[in-house]
């Protein structure tokens, strides 16, 4: 029993990376069936990852070999292994719930714009899945790559002038960030001689002095190459076309991609520059801190002046991410639960919007948009043609859609009484939170900038969202109403219904982030767990 | 011989960045091949450089560590090749692409207006 639990560690890489090989042979023309194996597969590793953040929930205690899989069956120095706590749980279950819905959606007709959808899907899954799983540098630049390959060829999905543009420039940065990502890995193995996340926590605090600026000067190098896939800002500028010109299954996972890159920066940050550090602790947190303000700046500008539904996503994926880097760089403990809740809360909207997207501007045409500005720009001009829609009832369909994006816009601007709003409020409640027993901690400048910045990037779209929203339900140029399928709105509805759900269950979600928060703040822990654990098989 | 190759991947890196930053496709195509020769060589050199040294143990040879050379860095410069090159080809398929839907070679997919 407790082996059998022990193996389902490793099933949400194993089997979609299995699942990709079986679709490639299939006929392009049995798309059905590729379809439909590759929701069953999603579907499964859907259910695993829950079991799986269950157990973790739970404590170290009920999972299998203390959450620790040894890849090859040697200990962790010196094999890879693979990590299960809270925080890679959460993120497990989070990518795979994305995917299943963006698989989901594909169906209804994005898979049908392009060969090997469901393949590179998959591949996809078990890259993101192996990144959140490893405990091992150098192991996760290969789930990088995996991760980043499929997606190219995702982006690249369903071809066009303008998705191959985009394409051109994701592929170019993101090669030259994995360079730097080597960079970095080899530097870090150079000065301390190992790989592994666990061993490194452990041996930073004893390295001498000009190891440890070399480890630093490593760490700031693989910094900048997760920061590009985070989009901090002047690294973001491929971010808003690439995600907009993507199809909108794609820019939907597209979504978790980016907390990808928070994910590492985080993962890494707590545990080899946490407590345990000695002088590299806190090492690189203004960087985080000015990067991340900077970002949500970037993120808000950007979200108010985009015309186009897909830019204004694209920016918010921007906002989110700042908030995020910056809520890290700040560097309170207190923060860290709401920066969670935040991120589950942020990734799930965003993804629901993007899907949301498509569906609401298929019953316009491309003239729209163009047609809106220049209406905005001189007035209404065109008074008569009002009239003639009076009487038009709101359809159902554009009534269902209509709420979906009145629910996205709460959320992205974090409103009560959504989930958006109870993570910015923890988020913030943190920041005021000082611990009593040291009360030289006041809350200084650059804790109020962020504050304002998240307040106002929550009123940024808001505004951005009303605007479209009226342009588009309201005043509407041309009365046609978009065919939308069920499989379509299904998706939507429930990442929006997650949401919701998240904002219900509050207390239990925070819980766990509190808890998630707490294994964080204490790295020694899982190294030690990590480091100890014994292998299979006796011994 | 530290000499030759730290001043061999400054080279190569140096070229390789200057040519990433050039509006031509094929020009960025080099450039990314060159940075990654330069990141190869350089996760070699983190294993320390030695000559004459096995990175695995001989049968019947003695244990010590100082006869051989890191097999690390070894094994991650091979991954790294593998990885490196099959980006290298997708790349290639994403501009043979862009020059066919767009016409032009430019990275932004179209001629600047002076005519560069």
């Amino acid at each position: 029993m407790t082996d059998w639990l022990h193996h389902l560690l490793i099933l949400p890489v194993l089997l979609p990376l299995a699942v990709a090989a079986v679709l490639i042979p299939i006929d392009e023309r049995e798309r059905t069936m590729k379809g439909a194996i590759g929701f069953a597969s999603t579907l499964v590793v859907f259910i695993v990852t829950m079991i799986l953040m269950r157990l973790a929930a739970a404590g170290e205690g009920s999972l299998p070999a203390g959450g620790v899989y040894q890849l090859g069956n040697w200990p962790a120095p010196f094999g890879i292994v693979l990590v299960l706590d809270r925080l890679s749980a959460l993120m497990l279950c989070l990518a795979s719930g994305l995917a299943l819905a963006a698989q989901v959606y594909s169906m209804a007709r994005w898979h049908t714009a392009g060969h090997h959808f469901h393949s590179l899907f998959q591949l996809l899954v078990a890259g993101l899945n192996g990144a959140f799983l490893t405990g091992d540098l150098f192991n996760l630049f290969v789930f990088f790559e995996m991760m980043l390959a499929a997606s190219y060829g995702l982006l690249l999905h369903g071809s066009g002038p303008l998705r191959v543009k985009a394409g051109l420039h994701y592929v170019a940065i993101n090669l030259a960030a994995s360079s730097l990502f080597l960079i970095g890995v080899s530097l870090i193995y150079g000065a301390t001689g190992t790989l592994s996340m666990a061993d490194l926590a452990t041996k930073l605090a004893t390295l001498a002095p000009e190891s440890r600026r070399l480890v630093e000067t490593g760490a700031a190098v693989l910094g900048v190459a997760f920061l590009v896939k985070a989009g901090m800002w002047p690294l973001s500028f491929w971010l808003p076309a690439a995600y907009a010109a993507a199809t909108p299954p794609v820019a939907a996972v597209s979504a978790i991609l980016t907390k990808v890159g928070i994910y590492v920066i985080l993962r890494l940050h707590m545990l080899v520059f946490g407590t345990a550090a000695g002088a590299s602790a806190g090492f690189g947190q203004e960087w985080l801190l000015t990067g991340g303000m900077l970002t949500i700046a970037f993120g808000t500008i950007g979200v108010l002046a985009s015309q186009a539904m897909g830019r204004l996503a694209a920016y918010s994926v921007l906002v989110s991410s700042g908030t995020l880097l910056a809520a890290i760089g700040l560097g309170r403990p207190e923060m860290l639960a709401g920066a969670l809740l935040y991120l589950v809360s942020s990734t799930l909207t965003i993804a629901a919007f993007f899907l949301l997207i498509e569906l609401v501007e298929r019953g316009r045409d491309a003239g729209a948009d163009v047609l809106a500005v220049t209406m905005e720009a001189y007035g209404d001009f065109d008074d008569d043609e009002e009239e003639e829609e009076v009487g038009v009832a709101i359809p159902g369909t554009m009534a269902i859609l209509g709420l979906c994006f009145c629910l996205c816009a709460i959320l992205l601007s974090g409103l009560p009484p959504l989930s958006g709003f109870i993570a910015k409020f923890a988020l913030l409640r943190g920041l005021f939170d000082l611990p009593e027993a040291n009360p030289a901690s006041a809350i200084s400048a650059a804790d109020w900038i962020y504050v304002a910045l998240v307040i106002l990037s929550g009123l940024a779209a808001m505004i951005a969202m009303n605007r479209v929203g009226i342009r588009t339900f309201w005043a509407s140029i041309e009365g046609t109403i978009p065919r939308v399928v069920v499989i379509e709105i299904t998706p939507v509805a429930v990442l929006l219904a997650a949401c919701i759900f998240l904002s219900f269950q509050a207390r239990p979600a925070m819980r766990y982030m509190q808890a998630t928060a707490d294994d964080l703040l204490a790295p020694l822990v899982l190294s030690e767990r990590v480091l100890s654990a014994p292998r299979a098989g006796g011994e | 011989m530290e000499l030759i190759l730290s001043a061999g991947i400054g080279a190569l890196a140096a070229s390789g960045v200057y040519l990433l930053l050039r509006p031509r496709t094929y020009q960025v195509i080099i450039g990314l091949s060159l940075l990654s020769y330069a990141v190869n060589l350089f996760i070699f050199s983190m294993g320390r450089l030695r000559v004459n040294a096995p990175p695995v143990l001989d049968p019947g040879g003695a244990g010590d560590l100082w006869r051989y050379t890191d097999p690390v860095p070894q094994a991650l410069v091979l991954t790294a090749i593998v990885i490196g090159f099959a980006m290298t080809a997708l790349f290639l398929v994403v501009l043979l692409a862009s020059r066919g839907f767009t016409g032009t070679d430019h990275v932004d997919g179209r001629e600047p207006p002076r005519g560069d």
